[in-house]
């Protein structure tokens, strides 16, 4: 990095040319390096313009966008767009459904996360022995985070219908299983389940990369003092992967609030509305609704929970993720 | 266990053999406790992952079953007459083969287009100096927390300002130029800060320009996170569901994922399940197949934009 710096003279450094002292001793040096520093900052941007033209025109216009959309009305038939303030707003506000759906979205992130967190490392000490064939079972948990969503929710769209495989398993043991996507009561743990298992291994992998990092000493070290496995985990390993415990939480928030295909396939949001979550209920008022001001505002509501805690991890981050430095 | 030993015999040798030696008095025989451990491992790794890798088995074995025996009770593990011709049904009744070969290039195109705009920016925050460096790419990696579905709406009225309702194009740049752009740009970007400064300063000596130190020296060094990254993206884009399913009308353009979810009866609506189940297994093998012959580069690089 230093090397780079010296090569290419920061931008925002005086011009060398200004100064007396640089034209008397080195005038043609100090020019060259200016210019070379300039045309270097010309590439840098020519290199980064498709990816930032790209995001102008594909995230960020599109974000300002559904600002905009939510304080219209859109009109299909006529293609108009009429301003109608925070009429949107007010009548979200006050439908139940879309009390129902933030709740849904609440239940379905908080089951999502923690079990992520949990699932993964514990699947991640599972897999972090050193015996014969664990690659193998690597590999298996990981499976699922491969194969795509679709096809995943399809395969258990047949396994938990009534009389698909699962209940008839359960039944061999003498459980009488519910009918699982059709039970109000049940539907959305069902949905949950099928998220959790298809991107654990995600959590599994990062998880075993950070529990591989953990110097051997210092696990050493502890139970030499006397400390007992489960006292070496918590004391020892789990402040050290902190950083990690962060980065699967943050990333298993944003998984959990873009979900939409699993409940697409698997209920379309039912019985009722009992797994009716956010990320449906956008595309199903704007899309089959046609009601593209309010699936709007929904989505401006899902954009400020996503800031919202985006900013409370990174602000709770300083409190308890275990830094190096 | 093994590293308890080692653990042992590094502090206090002798007491470490001693114990061995006790333990294998009483046990009655050599590593037995472990041995027994070891199985009961491999039972408990077993039963953990049977509901990951269990259902590719269903997808598999219920697509060779008759319509009847989807639903059997106990279910049906392996049909008796095996209905190979089910894997046949979705290229003769409809056009699968025609939305398999839709999803091949759609996700090869958006591949290579990711992988170039992705390292060029990638290279340059990595590498250059120029004003804004720093804050232009936080702005970028905050696209990788917006849920599709928030931008979605918009994207449709852009997409269908550009005239690319109903054509891949729809699927191909906003792809190519956004969130699996930024994507790239993260895991490039990491590849090169810790390349070597000397090296680009021998090619400066050489007499290279900033376009060739990139090509000619720090591209050909890249050759293992552009693959990861070439994987990640085709996978992405393989399994995409939102996109197409909106920006999409016409059977013969749809993707392998929505023609998935369109194996139904006309009448009811109900899937044809067996047939599905036929259809996704296809589209499953050759991901899968991939997976196990690059294991590493497709966990770098899914994992790789969560490690830092």
């Amino acid at each position: 990095m230093a090397i780079l710096m010296d090569s290419t003279v920061d931008p925002a450094a005086p011009d060398p040319r200004s100064g007396p002292s640089e034209q008397k001793t080195g005038r043609e040096p100090g020019r060259r390096r200016g210019h070379l520093a300039r045309v270097d900052a010309a590439y840098g941007y020519a290199f980064i313009a498709p990816a930032v033209i790209g995001f102008v025109v594909f995230v960020a216009l599109p974000i300002a966008g559904v600002f905009v959309f939510s304080v219209q009305d859109y009109n299909s038939l006529s293609g108009r767009s009429d301003f109608v303030g925070m009429e949107n707003y007010e009548r979200l506000l006050a439908s139940d459904v879309f009390g129902t759906v933030l709740r849904n979205t609440a239940v379905f992130s908080a089951f999502v996360i923690p079990a992520n967190l949990v699932i993964g490392l514990v699947l991640a000490v599972l897999v972090n022995q050193r015996i014969r064939a664990i690659a193998i079972f690597r590999a298996a948990f990981f499976v699922p985070v491969v194969i795509s969503l679709v096809a995943w929710s399809l395969v258990w769209e047949v396994m938990l219908q009534d009389s698909g495989g699962l209940n008839g398993w359960l039944a061999m043991i003498g459980i009488d299983g519910p009918n699982w996507l059709a039970d109000p009561e049940w539907a959305m743990t069902s949905i949950i389940f099928v998220q959790v298992l298809k991107g654990v291994g995600v959590s599994m992998i990062l998880f075993l990369a950070a529990l591989q990092e953990v110097p051997v000493e210092l696990i050493e070290a502890a139970r030499i003092d006397g400390a007992k496995p489960r006292q070496v985990f918590r004391s020892v390993i789990l402040p050290l992967i902190t950083p990690t415990v962060m980065m699967v939480a943050i990333l298993a928030t944003i998984n959990s609030l873009k979900a939409f295909a699993q409940v697409f396939l698997l209920t379309e949001g039912g019985p009722g509305l009992s797994t009716s979550i956010l990320g449906y209920f956008i595309y199903e008022q704007a899309f089959k609704a046609f009601q593209v001001g309010f699936a709007s505002t929904a989505a401006v509501f899902l954009f400020l929970i996503v800031l919202l805690l985006t900013l409370l991890q990174w602000w709770s981050r300083r409190r308890w993720v275990f830094n190096e430095s | 266990m093994s590293r308890e030993l080692t653990t042992a015999a590094v502090v206090a040798p002798v007491d470490a053999r001693g114990r061995r030696r006790a333990r294998r008095a009483r046990t009655g025989g050599p590593d037995r406790r472990t041995r027994l451990g070891a199985i009961g491992m491999y039972v408990l790794l077993t039963l953990v992952a049977l509901p990951f890798v269990f259902p590719v088995y269903w997808m598999f074995s219920t697509g060779l079953k008759t319509y009847g025996d989807v639903f059997e009770n106990p279910p049906v593990l392996w049909p008796e007459d095996p209905k190979w011709g089910n894997y046949l049904v979705p290229f003769t009744s409809g056009p699968f083969l025609q939305q398999f070969l839709n999803s091949i290039y759609i996700a090869s195109i958006t591949t290579i287009g990711v992988l170039a705009v992705a390292s060029l920016a990638g290279y340059a925050f990595a590498r250059i100096q120029f004003r804004g460096r720093s804050v232009l790419f936080v702005v970028l990696l905050s696209a990788l927390l917006i849920p599709p579905e928030v931008t979605i709406i918009p994207l449709f009225r852009i997409v269908s300002a550009f005239g690319w309702i109903d054509s891949h194009l729809s699927l191909i740049v906003p792809a190519v130029f956004g969130v699996p752009a930024v994507l790239g740009v993260f895991l490039m970007r990491q590849f090169f800060l810790a390349l070597p400064a000397e090296l680009e300063q021998a090619g400066r000596v050489d007499g290279l320009g900033r376009f060739g130190l990139f090509a000619r020296i720090a591209l050909p060094l890249a050759k293992a996170p552009l693959a990861a990254l070439a994987i990640l993206t085709f996978l992405n884009s393989w399994n995409d569901f939102l996109e197409p399913l909106v920006f999409l009308r016409t059977q013969e353009l749809w993707t392998v994922p929505i023609a998935l979810q369109s194996f139904t009866d006309p009448i009811t609506g109900t899937p044809i399940w067996n047939v599905q189940m036929a259809a996704t297994t296809l589209s499953v093998i050759p991901v899968l197949a991939v997976f196990f012959v690059a294991q590493r580069q497709f966990v770098q690089g899914i994992a790789g934009t969560g490690i830092k």
